[in-house]
């Protein structure tokens, strides 16, 4: 249960991009959360309510873009969808297989009001 | 309205941090070892295990984490190796900042090997880097063999993969096949090793590789 850290972490970067005291709001957030970050989103989405009211960001929505695990296998080459993390290539079995999606934890968009 | 868009890793800071901490570790030769389990799978007795058989090769330092209490620092401080306590009143993981600070007190002694204790938690902790060289999981015959499909991320994001308290086996229901079975399939690269803190069995062996990591 760290996702109210992460939502901590999501505020301060927002505000690097908030200009000084001229009452512009939040509107919303966009982020990306991989399947494979160890990420609850409805947590992740409680934690940051909780967080914002109580600052200058109340009343901004925070969007989740949920990003698939997906791997390369090393041994053919194929892309795997994972729906579970276990690591193997769908199509020849290998377990050598590098992760190509999936543990993305990061800001891509702000909106503001103004 | 406008629309901004930017392109920041929402962990950038702890990242940082953590980069900058492993420049120092490695500016100062020491090894770095991160070691994440549950609550009560053997993490201080295992180090304690490894400053018994190490202490007079290598020059060990401990930081060790937890939610309340310095009982864990006692232990170590018991065995003459330099330790620092980090008390997290609540949070779940160690973070980048919080060993960076407690190395402070560690910096000058010349560690060739240093282990970082994290707190008990088996979620948390695989998503933040603090500098380490590399992660090691720990799990206790006790918690069962299903463990590495439950809590993945740990399993994936650790080198190596301590199966500890092995003197319990007749008694309990744990198959440490199954354990590396289906830790294998979430990192087919993961160093497995077998140990009791209590027997002593499997510890030289470990204690090999620790050698082997350090040197």
């Amino acid at each position: 249960m760290h996702e109210v850290s992460i939502a901590q972490e999501i505020i301060e970067i927002v505000k690097d991009y908030l200009p000084d005291g001229n009452g512009i709001s939040v509107k919303s957030v966009k982020v990306d959360v991989g399947d494979f970050s160890n990420i609850l989103p409805e947590a992740l989405t409680f934690g940051f309510e909780v967080l914002t009211d109580n600052s200058g960001m109340k009343g901004a929505e925070l969007i989740i873009n949920k990003i698939p695990l997906t791997v390369n296998c090393i041994n053919c080459n194929y892309i795997s969808t994972l729906d579970e993390p276990l690591f193997f290539c769908k199509k020849c079995k290998s377990p050598n297989v590098e992760i190509l999606t999936g543990t993305e934890l990061k800001v891509t968009e702000i909106e503001l009001n103004d | 309205m406008s629309l901004i868009t930017v392109e920041r890793k929402i962990l950038e800071k702890n990242d940082e941090i953590a980069n900058l901490n492993r420049e120092k570790f490695r500016f100062k030769e020491m090894f770095t070892m991160n070691l994440v389990s549950s609550p009560g799978s053997g993490k201080t007795s295992l180090i304690e295990q490894s400053i018994n058989v190490l202490k007079h090769k290598l020059k060990i330092g401990v930081i060790e984490g937890d939610v309340q209490t310095n009982l864990d620092a006692q232990r170590i401080d018991a065995l003459g190796v330099p330790v620092v306590q980090i008390v997290t009143n609540g949070s779940c993981h160690l973070d980048a900042m919080l060993v960076r600070d407690a190395f402070q007190k560690l910096i000058d002694l010349d560690l060739n090997l240093l282990f970082i204790e994290n707190v008990g938690n088996l979620v948390c902790p695989a998503a933040y880097d603090l500098g380490e060289e590399m992660k090691v999981v720990i799990i206790s015959t006790t918690e069962g063999d299903d463990k590495p499909l439950k809590y993945p991320a740990i399993f994936h994001n650790s080198k190596a993969l301590v199966i500890n308290k092995i003197d319990l086996l007749p008694h309990v229901n744990c198959n440490v096949d199954a354990i590396s079975k289906n830790a294998y399939s979430i990192n087919s690269e993961l160093k497995i090793f077998e140990t009791s803190c209590t027997t002593q069995e499997g510890i030289s062996e470990w204690c090999e590789y620790l050698l082997s990591m350090v040197k």
